[in-house]
């Protein structure tokens, strides 16, 4: 690789000081080393259930979140105020997203009238502009947020992510906030800005079907760290990891009604402890003799990687069943 | 949608958008009611000299307690003075103080409110729990014991019964303060690199204004009450300063004779606190945009 990828996500470790009542606190360890890189016009789905540290992960890429360890790097460089406009957001509910005392025009071009130097003239033609681009019509820029409904909004919060020209969108569940058949425009129209403008997107979503839809690749994410990585047809048609798996088996399809799925045992371990060894053991149907070891995301099959000794490494400890694939002791160390 | 079609000029939207404050007065008689009483109680504050028949303090011992004919529209007080040229006059004591009052403790309060909420730790836990004892105490009954303990006059009533209201306006600028800088909107400017002082000016602060502003008002027909009252059990305004809460007072010596003595000082201050109020309540309808839709 001879150019530092797009966005790259070194070993990032972010965790808050609670207080509780009077007495001291603890710290809730919200993201525990993630790594992940993203090329330029490519779109990486980050899933996983609530709480799993998903929201925080896009936060501390935006620097809305102080980073505890690790690094966010911008085409090999920590990112600075200076290209910190690179990397947008779009946030869940684009109802609390928008001030809603200000014009739309004047919410478009936010981040441009932050940087200064711009007529009100300058900006209201360059809102018109970027209005047309998300599907809205240019007299849209004088009304007030109130005046429209969900997914109008999501398109201002997106025209106004679009203002300064960034290169990533990081979508913090772009669409669950938003009517059923208003998603499937926002998604289209989210896909459609990025073959004209070559962005790159980080896709932060507990909907497997959209991911599906939208991602090139896919993690998975549990209490703060990957468990799996990879090409996202792979991962979701093929789940290697028993997490993944149990994340895919409460997606209902028509083909498998609710009422079969056994119900998975036990709760999202707490953050503030951090569990010894493998996160995912005190609910793993596979759970077996090595899972006390902590475990690595280590390269599997392809282009896959998963946190699991054993899909990673067959040797000794037997796969889980139903494993779809054999995995290769070979790729263990690498 | 004829009218909003791609071609529509970008004034005729414009225009719409103005007019739709007076729309929404329009369509709230008891707010117009309001905002006219108010309007007349500014305009009464700044040309009572013009409007006054007599001066204020003008003695005519030949006209006591005339009964309202067409020289003395309100009739006279026990020394012969005009009452209506004095209600005219009481409005720049009693309505003016009222003004000062709420500006004081409304400015005082949402600074003090504001670097609560942004400060936070125990600077906050120290301001809100004396807030918590001023609030704990009657206002009434505090603003008796300050303005006593200063020495009965009008400026020392004001200076009490500000400070009597700055609790309330702490409080509301604090929690506005605190739910407005975790919204999603501060965030979202956050991450476009805003500064602080340029979320405060266009994020926390107009949006922290508008109940600021409602509960401004609101508390200005309450403040006229307050400040009448300490003037009645003689804290505040002293004679000959003509003052509606003081003309009631001595006109209470009166009553079963001389009726218009107390009745038209005491109208003064119902028509101007309820004006006031109405006003605050028809505000705090307008300046909520998510209101104004419906």
């Amino acid at each position: 690789m001879t150019e530092p990828p797009l966005l790259s996500v070194e070993d990032l470790e972010v965790r808050y000081r609670v207080t509780s009542g009077w007495f001291g606190g603890s710290d809730v360890h919200a993201v525990n080393g993630v790594s992940f890189s993203v090329a330029e016009g490519e779109t990486i789905g980050i899933v996983g259930e609530s709480g799993c540290g998903k929201t925080t992960l896009g936060q501390a890429i935006l620097g809305l979140t102080d980073i505890s360890a690790g690094a966010v790097k911008l085409r090999g460089t920590e990112r600075d105020r200076a290209r910190r406009t690179q990397i947008q957001i779009i946030f869940q509910d684009p109802q609390s997203s928008l001030d809603p005392r200000l014009p739309v025009w004047r919410l478009i071009t936010e981040p441009l009238h932050i940087r200064g130097g711009y007529a009100n003239k300058q900006l209201i033609d360059r809102a018109s502009e970027l209005a047309v681009s998300v599907g809205l019509r240019p007299e849209h820029v004088d009304r007030y947020p109130h005046e429209f409904s969900g997914g109008q909004r999501q398109r201002i919060a997106i025209a106004r992510a679009l203002a300064v020209e960034p290169a990533l969108l990081v979508l913090d569940e772009p669409t669950s906030a938003l009517d059923v058949s208003v998603q499937a425009q926002i998604v289209n129209l989210l896909l459609s800005l990025q073959a004209q403008r070559k962005l790159s997107y980080v896709l932060i979503s507990h909907d497997v079907s959209l991911v599906r839809h939208v991602a090139d690749r896919v993690a998975v994410m549990y209490l703060g760290q990957i468990v799996e990585e990879g090409p996202t047809l792979d991962v979701l048609d093929a789940p290697s990891h028993p997490y993944t798996r149990t994340l895919l088996d409460a997606v209902p399809r028509f083909d498998r009604p609710l009422a079969s799925i056994a119900p998975r045992a036990g709760e999202l371990p707490s953050n503030r402890t951090l569990p010894t060894g493998c996160f995912f053991r005190e609910r793993c149907p596979s759970a077996t003799a090595g899972c006390e070891q902590p475990q690595l995301l280590v390269a599997a099959d392809g282009l896959r990687k998963v946190r699991c000794h054993l899909v990673t490494n067959v040797h000794g400890m037997g796969r889980p069943r139903s494993a779809p694939r054999p995995a290769f002791p070979s790729d263990a160390t690498a | 949608m004829a009218v909003d079609g791609i071609g529509a000029p970008r004034q005729a939207v414009s225009r719409f958008r103005e007019g739709r404050l007076w729309y929404r007065v329009k369509g709230s008689p008891l707010t117009l009611v309001g905002a006219a009483i108010a309007l007349v109680v500014l305009f009464v504050i700044i040309a009572a000299p013009l409007l006054a028949p007599y001066p204020p303090d003008k003695i005519s011992l030949s006209a006591r307690l005339a009964a309202p004919s067409l020289q003395h529209v309100f009739g006279t007080d026990e020394v012969g003075r005009d009452l209506f040229s004095r209600v005219l006059f009481g409005a720049r004591a009693s309505c003016g103080i009222a003004f000062a009052i709420v500006i004081l403790s409304t400015v005082i309060g949402s600074i003090i409110g504001c670097l609560s909420g942004v400060v936070g730790g125990i600077v906050d836990t120290a301001i809100m729990r004396l807030m918590d004892v001023f609030l704990a105490l009657p206002a009434l009954i505090l603003a008796m014991a300050l303005s006593a303990a200063l020495g009965p006059s009008l400026f020392n009533a004001m200076l009490a019964v500000a400070v009597v209201r700055v609790p309330a306006y702490v409080r509301l600028a604090r929690g506005q303060t605190l739910s407005l800088r975790n919204r999603t909107y501060v965030k979202a400017s956050r991450s476009f690199g805003a500064s602080p002082a340029y979320l405060l000016r266009w994020h926390i602060l107009p949006n922290a204004l508008s109940p600021i502003i409602v509960q401004a008002t609101l508390d200005l027909g309450g403040t006229i009450l307050t400040a009448a009252a300490l003037s009645f059990i003689g804290l505040g305004a002293q004679p000959p300063t003509s003052e509606w809460g003081s003309m009631v007072s001595s006109g209470r010596n009166y009553f079963l004779d001389q009726w218009w003595y107390i009745t038209f000082p005491g109208l003064a201050i119902l028509i101007s606190a309820m004006g006031f109020n109405l006003l605050g309540d028809g505000l705090r309808d307008m300046l909520d945009p998510r209101l104004g839709g419906r």
